[in-house]
């Protein structure tokens, strides 16, 4: 098996991704509109060829304590689920990250509150990137834009939580998750040998030699010292993370007096909203955030210095643009343009937002 | 004797086990859950077995047992141990994985990762201290406390109109066809704990051998949640708490 | 080149697998595509319509709110999309299913009886390709070969012995339209 270009929903490019870039295990529970990862695994089979372990859970709760006990063996685990669904794995997310554990979890977000709806949605960027479970941790958060980036950030958020020991979070959502585009999926990596993971990750839970002490999964600290310690560490280590994985991507920025900041598939159609705008002599531009969590503040606070005004377009009542506000150091004026409860804007309505709101 | 003489090897007649370590027990005088660390860490001894163990502690006074066993150990979430060992058994099948949980871990927050684990048969073996109440969170009712039994929740004794049935899970679990090996011991006498400790090792066994889920459940007492001396509360719970979960094997795919 | 197409019907029509199908022999002919569903729980009975979209430079919005060209299979739809053709562009129906076409002058409007083609074909399941092979030749986006190498790609081997009678569908469609 060698790298192949196919056409593919992004679900399924997340479930061959998996595959090839040698997860250990997957553990799941259905869910609209993300399904399709558990169900092609399920024909994929890995098991006969990777010796991945995929399993359909009894609840999504299960699944992620599930991700919590194999990551715990030092294991590359991940699960995935849409928002309800992702409501009930916040206990496991909060473990996980408490225990320093790598492990993905991919949401392919739908519209809320409640059960709300199956269509497409921004509104747990929230939940993602401020917390969502208990305490004072923090997720990496990644949101794909395309299948490609379906596929390719398998790899990059496993990569990523190895080498921080944290949980990463792919934020998708209904659009990238059901369409279908060209999509290059890897060359396959082989799963790690027991040997490596040994060698790799010495805290890990696999059964103790005579010549080490025993290796304890907890994250249980009675004594409060010990506990704000604990907290004083990770802030460190999410402190590195800030430093070093902002990731972002800018269309158009160079000569623009206006930017639209989106993420995933809202930055898409942004794009052509700022193809279109261009076309009609309006200097725009398009930043987009890779990573929701660290934040590309950096980024922003220096570009917004040559805009007359941000426009942040997202399907949500306004959740990234407190961080956009709060990247600034200068005022500019910042407006959100927003659909929700599933209906997804059309570029022309982001244009129309865009002239409305900055008079144009 | 003196003490010299005394700790002489040749004049030891009964030793910890090496695997239970020297920190001092959190658990009340006259807890079951002392005695049950202790067999199954001789019994992942006698197995050889220290190597290869995994076990998954749970929420509940044994949520520390990690700190009297030296195994590897996961700390698991409220009732989410057998989650954790599907994983854990599933990703390394060569390695002896069991829980270790409460009434309340299992067969109240957990009765859904307790049921389809077992329902899947993963082959893993779950010890299952039933004391019939909450005892780390200060005696409340669990979902295994008798009628009529006064906790800090049930001040007026279990009222089944209010609060439900005393909720025999270990009944539900045998008949499950996943599960290979159901018992109900007990660790009050000498010859129960030998009974015991003879059934986590056949349920380890099982789990080595890949037969399915095996289930211990310890019938035990909480000298501190029932507000009764250490002797008071073996009669209790052998006048009361018998009746409701009668010793013995329930089920035995080795003996059919 | 760049082609925005919506195909919308009912769903059980194959509007789906239509539009997989052409977005597949787009990737064949190593176009840029994005196949997006107006995806729900609707099977068979509801409406389904399925934005493709075919480029020789990468694409940037999957979702639309105008097209180059429309392929209409039932009333609700034509209802919903005549107004989202944009000028100029093409609007292909099948009168079986229609009874109010759009009276619009700017775009061109090509009847296809693609649902009398198929009972002649005495293969219901091959609708949605007697439409394919319409709509390629009223807009030749993907040669024929590519659509028939995409399909032997994505269908199962077991399925391969219907490659034939989706052939043979797409030709009788290449010859409906009366341009």
């Amino acid at each position: 098996m060698d790298e192949e270009v196919t056409l593919m929903k992004g679900n399924e490019a997340i479930a061959h991704a998996a595959v090839r870039y040698g997860v250990d295990g997957y553990f799941g529970y259905p869910i609209t509109p993300q399904s399709e990862i558990l169900e092609t695994l399920e024909e994929l089979m890995p098991w006969k060829t990777t010796g991945m372990v995929v399993l359909q859970a009894e609840s999504e709760i299960a699944a992620v304590n599930m991700v919590y006990g194999g990551a715990a063996t030092g294991k590359a685990c991940m699960t995935s689920s849409s928002s309800p669904g992702i409501s009930l794995k916040q206990e496991g997310i909060s473990y996980i990250a408490a225990g320093e554990l790598p492990a993905l979890i991919i949401n392919c977000m739908r519209g809320g509150p409640g059960l709300g709806t199956i269509q497409p949605s921004q509104s747990d960027y929230f939940q993602a990137t401020k917390g969502g479970g208990h305490g004072d941790y923090r997720l990496i958060v990644l949101a794909p834009a395309s299948v490609q980036e379906m596929a390719d950030f398998v790899g990059l958020g496993l990569d990523l939580a190895f080498k921080y020991r944290n949980p990463v979070m792919m934020l998708a959502d209904g659009v990238v998750g059901q369409m279908m585009e060209r999509v290059k999926l890897p060359a396959p990596r082989p799963r790690r040998t027991d040997e490596e993971i040994a060698a790799e990750c010495p805290w890990a839970v696999t059964g103790k030699p005579a010549s080490r002490k025993p290796n304890i999964m907890t994250t249980l600290e009675l004594d409060p010292h010990g506990m704000e310690k604990h907290n004083i560490h990770l802030q460190e280590k999410y402190r590195s993370i800030e430093e070093h994985e902002a990731r972002w991507e800018e269309y158009d920025t160079d000569d623009a007096e206006y930017l639209i900041v989106a993420f995933g598939c809202v930055a898409r159609i942004c794009q052509k909203a700022v193809e279109e705008a261009r076309e009609a002599g309006i200097k725009v531009g398009l930043l987009r955030p890779i990573t929701l969590w660290p934040y590309p503040s950096e980024a922003i606070r220096r570009i917004s210095k040559r805009m007359k005004g941000i426009l942040v377009v997202e399907l949500n009542a306004g959740q990234m643009i407190e961080d956009v506000r709060l990247s600034l150091d200068e005022p500019r004026p910042v407006h959100h343009f927003g659909r929700m409860g599933g209906i997804v804007m059309d570029p022309d309505e982001v244009l129309v937002a865009l002239k409305e709101k900055f008079q144009l | 004797m003196t003490p010299e003489e005394i700790k002489n090897p040749c004049n030891i007649v009964a030793a910890k086990p090496r695997l239970l370590n020297d920190n001092t027990m959190h658990y009340c005088p006259g807890c079951s859950h002392g005695v049950v660390h202790k067999i199954i860490a001789e019994v992942v001894e006698e197995m050889g077995a220290e190597h290869i163990t995994i076990a998954i502690a749970p929420v509940g006074c044994a949520v520390m047992a990690y700190n009297y066993i030296d195994v590897d150990w996961i700390e698991a979430a409220h009732g989410r141990a057998p989650a954790i060992a599907t994983a854990v058994k599933r990703l390394n099948p060569s390695r002896l994985v069991f829980t270790y949980q409460g009434d309340g871990d299992l067969a109240a927050i957990g009765t859904a990762e307790t049921i389809h684990a077992a329902n899947r048969g993963e082959n893993i073996a779950i010890i299952f201290i039933n004391n019939g109440i909450y005892g780390m969170t200060g005696g409340q009712m669990a979902p295994t406390t008798l009628e009529g039994m006064v906790t800090s929740t049930t001040p007026y004794g279990r009222n089944v109109e209010l609060n439900g049935y005393p909720l025999n899970i270990t009944d539900l679990l045998a008949r499950l066809p996943g599960t290979c090996y159901v018992t109900r011991q007990s660790v009050h006498t000498a010859p129960a704990v030998r009974k015991a400790k003879k059934a986590i090792r056949e349920a380890f066994e099982n789990s080595m051998k890949g037969m399915g889920t095996s289930v211990v459940e310890i019938v035990s007492t909480c000298v501190s949640g029932w507000k009764m001396t250490p002797e008071k509360a073996n009669q209790w719970m052998e006048e009361n708490m018998f009746d409701h979960y009668p010793l013995g094997d329930l089920k035995n795919i080795n003996k059919l | 080149m760049k082609e925005e197409i919506i195909i919308a019907g009912f769903g059980g029509q194959g509007v789906l697998s239509m539009g997989k199908i052409l977005a597949y022999a787009g990737l064949m002919d190593n176009l840029e595509v994005t196949w997006m569903p107006a995806y729900g729980p609707e099977q068979r009975g509801g409406t389904a319509n399925v934005t493709v979209i075919l480029s020789d430079s990468p694409i940037s919005s999957p979702v639309l709110n105008s097209y180059d060209t429309a392929v209409i299979l039932n009333q609700q739809s034509m209802d919903k999309f005549e107004s989202k053709v944009k000028p100029g562009g093409t609007l292909i129906y099948d009168p079986y299913s229609i009874h109010h076409v759009t009276t619009r002058t700017d775009i061109n409007v090509v009847p296809v009886d693609a649902m009398e083609a198929t009972f002649e074909l005495q293969s219901a399941k091959s609708y949605n390709m007697v439409l394919l092979g319409a709509l390629l030749k009223i807009r030749p986006l993907v040669s024929v070969d590519a659509v028939m190498r995409g399909l032997k790609k994505t269908l199962p081997e077991r399925h391969h012995h219907l490659l034939p009678v989706n052939k043979q569908a797409i030709m009788r469609g290449l010859e409906l339209p009366k341009v």
